[in-house]
């Protein structure tokens, strides 16, 4: 029931993509994103669209999978367009039908918003398929190391999202388990008002949060047992270390902010 | 009621690089109130199969006919199946959610739309059956009790849907020596009622002694089938398929080896105590 979900899913591979160092992978995700933000011409669409198609390239994921998890942003894209086709006014009016007014610009407008955030979702899929779980948290907490200075819980916090991130696979099967146990029990989540489908869920939601409780003091358990605590003193068995690899990321990555911003 | 599974294949997030075929074209039949046990290492396909035979898998190559209706047609009423089939899974105290026991146990039989006088009597029937006590324990919150009797509310509440086909996934696991023999014996007298069996399982001994007909599986092929006889007797074939002999099995093994003359198809514990009593010249008990 739950097994196609594509987004935010890591494929395991050892590709230039999964290669890459990722402290560098997620500040660049980060400032591509923001970029494209600023492109102001087709010709600037074009450079970041195939700047993706070649991490796509560069990662060996099959071009099916990337689109895929457009596919499950759909609605969010449409609603975009939609918004933004029938709400931005303009000066060229292209349709009018009683109330309803369409203008030029506001259709290139929308157009843009899709497009954008497909390439946005194509850009941090790409991060999330080819880095684990893992390497994003020990990511962050090296990223986010200089704040530790300031007494702010950096190791703590990383511990939480990766534990966070380690369960989700796992809460995910066990809901798609007890689905499948009331469903054989007559139980049936796709059916009836919104009040309704809620109240069908409760017989899934009440184990799920039984049995996440319960993993959770399990975990605590199995902790303290192995003496675990905080960060201090604690290295690590995977340290980070930018190679040739990532300077000539950096690289592109540097030229094509060049060109975006020489094209405003 | 009978099940019929022709040319059944199975493949997990197929296009995918977790791409997995759980089933390769299994086919087999099973008669109307039998009792069978599927045996297989872990990942061999056991779980993929029953769960396609419960109707909680859709999506699959191959037909799966349950008393010749094939539910995966559009045009069948699956709450009907729903009625039929009852599904009893792996630790299954799991899916306990209500306040009183009386209520969970009621869930099914209620989202079948029975009449609520039914259900109670259908709940007090279910309690019975496993042996806990109606007004005793008809009150009492589900999580209130120990793991043994959480399966026993979990299993009532499959019960209580007065299935004719009741497909249990690894129900003795966890279970103490004395709670799965109680469980095997309970499972035998609803066969003995009339209820298809279906039985995934890792302990062959009680596999050996209760079951009447093993299917085992082996890398999602259906790798052996027939009576418990002829399953747990070929030492050699169960080995290729990584699983083991039931304990009596080993043990006239051993024997053999020593040089006594016991017959191949000794398995469970009257039969092995039977033939020694025999070639030992005692007395019977």
């Amino acid at each position: 029931m739950m097994q196609n979900v594509t987004i935010g899913q890591y494929f395991p591979g050892n590709s230039f993509m999964h290669r890459l160092d990722a402290r560098l992978k997620l500040v660049l995700t980060i400032v591509l994103i923001v970029m494209i933000f600023f492109v102001r011409s087709i010709l600037g669409y074009v450079s970041v669209a195939v700047l993706v198609a070649a991490m796509i390239l560069g990662s060996k994921i099959p071009f099916k999978m990337a689109l895929k998890s457009v596919k499950s942003m759909w609605l969010v894209i449409v609603m975009a367009f939609v918004l933004n086709a029938f709400f931005v006014k303009g000066e060229t009016v292209l349709v009018e039908w009683q109330f309803i007014r369409i203008y030029r610009e506001s259709l290139l407008r929308a157009v843009e918003m899709a497009v954008r955030l497909v390439l946005l979702v194509m850009i941090s899929t790409m991060l999330t398929f080819t880095t684990s779980a893992k390497e994003i948290t020990d990511a962050i907490e090296s990223l986010f190391r200089p704040l530790a200075k300031i007494k702010f819980p950096v190791h703590e916090m990383a511990l939480m999202m990766s534990i966070a991130l380690r369960f989700i696979p796992t809460l995910m099967e066990e809901t798609d388990r007890i689905m499948k146990a009331q469903t054989a029990r007559g139980a049936s989540f796709d059916s009836g008002n919104l009040f309704s489908r809620i109240k069908d869920m409760l017989p899934v939601l009440i184990p799920l949060f039984i049995s996440a409780f319960k993993r959770a003091e399990e975990l605590a358990l199995a902790m303290e047992a192995r003496c675990y605590h905080g960060g201090d003193n604690r290295t690590r068995l995977k340290v980070f270390k930018l190679k040739g690899i990532d300077y000539l990321a950096m690289l592109i990555i540097a030229a094509e902010m060049a060109f975006i911003i020489s094209g405003i | 009621m009978s099940i019929k599974v022709e040319n059944l294949s199975y493949t997990y997030m197929p296009g995918t690089p977790f791409e997995h075929q759980a089933l390769k074209n299994v086919s087999f039949e099973i008669e109307d109130a039998d009792f069978v046990g599927i045996v297989g290492h872990t990942g061999s396909g056991k779980s993929t199969l029953v769960q396609i035979i419960s109707g909680l898998i859709k999506g699959y190559d191959g037909k799966v006919l349950i008393n010749g209706i094939d539910y995966a047609d559009k045009k069948q009423d699956r709450k009907l199946l729903r009625r039929q089939v009852g599904v009893v899974f792996q630790y299954p105290e799991y899916q306990l959610f209500e306040e009183t026991i009386e209520k969970d146990i009621a869930y099914g039989p209620t989202k079948l739309g029975v009449e609520p006088e039914e259900v109670e009597r259908r709940v007090r029937a279910a309690m019975d059956l496993v042996e806990l006590d109606y007004d005793l324990y008809r009150n009492k919150s589900p999580f209130s009790l120990s793991g043994g009797q959480k399966r026993k509310v979990a299993i009532a509440g499959v019960l209580a849907m007065e299935p004719s086909i009741l497909i249990m996934d690894e129900p003795i696991a966890g279970l103490d020596p004395m709670g799965r023999e109680n469980f095997m014996r309970l499972t035998k007298s609803l066969n003995e009622c009339g209820l298809t069996i279906l039985m995934v399982s890792h302990n062959m001994d009680n596999l050996a002694e209760y079951t009447r007909h093993v299917l085992v599986m082996n890398d999602g092929e259906l790798f052996m089938e027939g009576t418990p006889e002829e399953i747990f007797s070929d030492y050699d074939k169960l080995r290729a398929a990584s699983l083991n002999l039931p304990e009596v099995a080993q043990f006239a093994k051993l024997l053999r080896a020593k040089g006594m003359d016991i017959p191949q198809n000794v398995i469970r514990y009257d039969q092995l105590k039977a033939v020694l009593m025999e070639k030992l010249g005692g007395k019977q008990l």
